[in-house]
């Protein structure tokens, strides 16, 4: 297949890209290798749409992140995900650390995020009475919120497709090629042939680019463990609670969800395997330690799942965007780490602008059309909007999920969606179905069912995530 | 809105037996709301035997259990509907409930009777490190997919957890061809009936390792293997006991959660220890005429004591409905001394029945005595061979002991060795 452009790497960024460029009337495939977007550090994060003040100013981290957060209000309202302003505070836990919110403070200034301020204790405490009894005070950063990084994605990745892009699942690339000025990309699908290839590839982007050479780009995979815990938590903080910030970064944070749990992480751990998400005793423990000091009322009773992400962290500590030295039609949106996620419309943008120049400028197509239809959330509906639904469509009067209440409708939508859920994984980040309290205990067979009808295929075909990852094996006796 | 006597949520071998009991008692309009295509509950996928030993004094599958009452259901007027989920109860009394045929339908109750069940403790709660393949599930889900939906959800496969659904699915999995490599139990006993351990892994060589916990999962995709490792006392891992085994499935059988949460949302109040309502010896919650059995209420091993706990309940919201149940002078239970919970938690001096309190220990006794005593007095004294977490136990409290209590009287159960 010949496109004019090839994404590698369904992540945040590399939906926002695709989702970008499809107002073009060009021809552009989005290549993953996993069998759905959002696999990788994607759907193990913090969540956070950063205020900007962490970054060194004159970064591309810096500029991307503050013009991230004022793309990304519109990104949200366009792609219908929920996006909430929950602002976020940065910690002291002695008078040591004021200096150091001081300096976070004037690096924000300087970065051009607005309304930041420095809090005492009694303040701290109205703003948050759950807060640790050593704070004694904090920055808060007004600009601050929380979004759902995959269904940011999953919405990205819709419109790209109903605007044209190809989502390409399984699509590993092995190797490329120069052939007569087009990159013929060597995939598990086969051979793939693009004017232009952007590597948004994440932990891998360094591999990626050495396939034509580019051995610029390295690449740290840093480990980080994460703690979800119960909705039952959700309302410990309000805002998103941060520590001093460190060499290995952000630090543990304890947060809110856009969907009312509250997230606990992450350790930050450097590893070799950027493929191994597998959580570690001493993160985890390290993650309630740090956790506790913040918000000492965190309960790891009420976990109801831990997970980890590798992010991509870049040698050189800033983001690396653009041409390749080795070739100019090879970009780089590479070593996206935090604020990886709050930069990803900027990112997008910018890459629109850079593959523009080189293009000359592509045709805008006349009908792109930068709306996803808000998805069907029975749990947010009243009796009433319940009732109504539920006559226009019966699937959506059976519940399958009872914690979170999802019903079959839902999921339906979820699987016949453009690009949609091809295992029970992906049914669950679009749906939720299987993210309660009892982790898909009664709900996971049943989606195991409906993924199965649906998609026409036996149940012992159905995968939790794709790959070797089978649920069930033959038949009994 | 559709006017009902009594609405009974959930329709497993609680709901029915509470909704028939009070049939029988005289109730005109019941409906019984079922999430599940069948009535039945989990008993549906309980294809193994060992059900009404005491109820039916015979060996009946959970099916055939579970069948002996939907039978009865459709004898009567009761009406069911299934493939309904209840969304909501409100405090007055209305409970929401959903389904693709009917949509959303609104019943307004007299009484209301709580028997959802309970749930299975997840992976999620119990932070075993390592990573998240497929191959990882609840002994209750592998039922489902073995019993109901035919297919193996593994080959080599370790437990977790000495619970019932883990003992009997180690069974089960070895009978469909699986092997399974060892039955690992955080605590220093098993969680479960003797007689399943006997029947369940005696029979079949499947070693029970007590004091022992999975630290570590492994595999990307699919589960590879998992690290087991000794416990102390503390019940922490003892580093250097680690020990990898192969297997492509780790079942959990550890621990099971009565499902609440439709009580909380009404505001029933809930006992710390149980995770079920608080409720006096008919069964009915702090929040007036509502009433709870079952699993719901507290976790049972045996159906036959889920059936006699619902029909309790189901007389109970009966006597309510007709304005029999009058007030009355309740007192508090208690357990201590290795007691860990009583139910009921409540008890009414004045009333006119024997009635029995249901409790479970904390650790393995034997020889140990089981005293029941009240404002000093012992009221009763009696060995028992045995008393272990994994066995509910029960003593009497007759009219003749409540005759001498006053409202300021507590029941106490305790152990003494």
């Amino acid at each position: 297949m010949k496109y004019d452009v090839a994404v590698i790497g369904a992540g945040v960024v590399g939906s926002l890209i695709t989702r970008e460029l499809s107002k073009y009337n060009i021809k552009i495939a989005l290549l993953e290798r996993a069998n759905d977007c959002a696999m990788g550090a994607t759907k193990a994060n913090s969540a956070i749409v950063h205020a900007g003040f962490d970054a060194v100013p004159g970064t591309l981290k810096a500029k991307l992140n503050v013009r991230g957060v004022e793309l990304m209000k519109k990104v949200c309202s366009e792609l219908h995900v929920p996006l909430k302003n929950n602002e976020a505070l940065v910690v002291a836990f002695s008078d040591d650390e004021i200096p150091h919110l001081k300096e976070l403070l004037e690096r924000g200034v300087k970065n051009g995020v607005p309304e930041l301020r420095i809090v005492n204790r009694e303040e701290l405490v109205k703003l948050e009475p759950n807060i640790g009894d050593t704070a004694v005070g904090a920055l808060v950063a007004p600009t601050s919120s929380i979004v759902c990084p995959y269904e940011l994605t999953i919405a990205g990745v819709e419109n790209a497709v109903t605007n044209g892009a190809e989502f390409l699942r399984n699509c590993e690339v092995k190797n490329i090629k120069k052939v007569d000025g087009d990159f013929v990309l060597d995939t598990t699908l086969g051979d793939i042939t693009a004017t232009y290839v952007i590597n948004a590839a994440g932990v891998h982007s360094g591999e990626i680019a050495a396939l034509i050479g580019d051995d610029s780009i390295e690449i740290v995979v840093r480990h980080g463990d994460y703690y979800l815990l119960d909705k039952s938590q959700g309302s410990l903080v309000s805002r998103t609670i941060f520590q001093c910030p460190t060499k290995m970064g952000k630090g543990v944070l304890v947060s809110p969800t856009v969907d009312g749990n509250l997230i606990v992480g992450p350790s930050a751990e450097d590893i070799d395997d950027g493929d191994d998400v597998s959580t570690t005793p001493v993160g985890l423990d390290k993650i309630y330690v740090n956790a506790i000091k913040s918000v000492p009322a965190v309960s790891l009773r009420n976990a109801i799942t831990s997970f980890s992400g590798n992010r991509a962290h870049p040698t050189s500590d800033d983001f690396i965007i653009g041409s390749s030295k080795a070739d100019k039609n090879f970009i780089n949106a590479a070593g996206i780490e935090s604020p990886g996620l709050s930069s990803a419309p900027a990112i997008a943008e910018m890459i629109d602008g850079i593959i523009n120049e080189l293009s000359g400028g592509f045709e805008k197509k006349e009908n792109f059309d930068p709306i996803r239809p808000e998805p069907v959330r029975f749990r947010h509906m009243t009796t009433e909007e319940r009732a109504k639904l539920i006559e226009k469509n019966k699937a959506y009067g059976r519940i399958v999920c009872r914690c979170e209440t999802i019903t079959e409708g839902e999921i339906l939508d979820a699987i016949h969606a453009p690009a949609g859920a091809r295992d029970v994984d992906g049914v669950k980040r679009r749906t939720r179905a299987g993210m309660g309290r009892c982790q898909g205990g009664f709900c996971g067979s049943k989606v195991v069912e409906i993924l199965a009808r649906e998609l026409n295929v036996p149940m012992n075909e159905i995968t939790k995530f794709g790959g070797e990852s089978k649920i069930m094996y033959h038949k009994t006796k | 809105m559709l006017n009902y006597d009594l609405v009974v949520v959930g329709g497993g071998p609680a709901g029915m037996a509470a909704a028939l009991k009070a049939k029988e008692e005289g109730v005109e309009k019941i409906v019984i709301l079922e999430r599940a295509e069948t009535l039945g509950g989990i008993l549906e996928q309980c294809i193994h035997t060992g059900f009404g030993l005491h109820y039916f004094g015979e060996e009946l599958s959970g099916p055939e259990y579970a069948g002996r009452f939907i039978e009865q259901v459709e004898k009567t007027d009761i009406d069911v509907f299934t493939d309904t989920m209840v969304l909501n109860i409100s405090g007055d009394n209305v409970v929401t409930a959903v389904n693709n045929n009917e949509g959303l339908m609104q019943f307004k109750a007299i009484a209301v009777v709580l028997a959802m069940g309970c749930r299975e403790r997840p992976r999620g709660a119990l932070s075993i490190a390592g990573s998240r393949p497929a191959g990882i599930m609840t002994a209750g889900t592998a039922q489902k997919y073995v019993n109901i939906d035919g297919y193996m959800p593994g080959k080599k496969v370790v437990i977790l957890g000495s619970g019932d659904i883990g003992l009997i699915m180690a069974r089960r999995m070895t009978l469909e061809g699986a092997e399974v490599k060892v039955v690992c139990e955080l605590m220093p006993y098993s969680g479960g009936l003797t007689r399943n351990i006997v029947q369940c892994l005696d029979d079949f060589g499947i070693p029970l390792r007590l004091s022992c916990t999975v630290v570590k999962t492994h595999g990307k995709d699919r589960l590879e293997g998992v690290t087991v490792a000794k416990v102390d006392d503390k019940l922490q891992p003892i580093p250097g006991t680690e020990e990898y085994i192969e297997c492509d499935t780790l079942l959990l059988s550890v621990g099971l959660i009565p499902e609440n949460e439709l009580s909380k949302d009404v505001g029933v109040e809930l006992d710390r220890v149980t995770s079920g309502p608080v409720v006096d010896e008919y069964r009915e919650t702090l929040h007036p005429g509502i009433f709870a059995c079952g699993n719901v209420l507290q976790v049972h091993d045996l159906v036959d004591y889920v059936t006699e706990e619902s029909q309790i309940a189901g007389k109970g919201a009966a006597d309510y409905i007709f304005g029999k149940k009058k007030g009355g002078t309740f007192i508090n239970t208690k357990g201590i001394n290795g007691v860990r919970y009583i139910v009921p938690q409540r008890v009414n001096i004045e009333g006119e029945e024997n009635l029995k309190l249901y409790f479970r220990v904390g650790q393995v006794y034997k020889g140990a005595k089981v005293v029941v005593e009240c404002d000093g007095k012992i009221l009763s004294s009696k060995k028992k061979v045995k008393l272990a977490p994994g066995e509910m136990e029960n003593v009497t409290i007759t009219t003749e002991m409540l005759k001498d209590m006053n409202k300021d009287s507590e029941i106490i159960v305790r152990v003494e060795e």
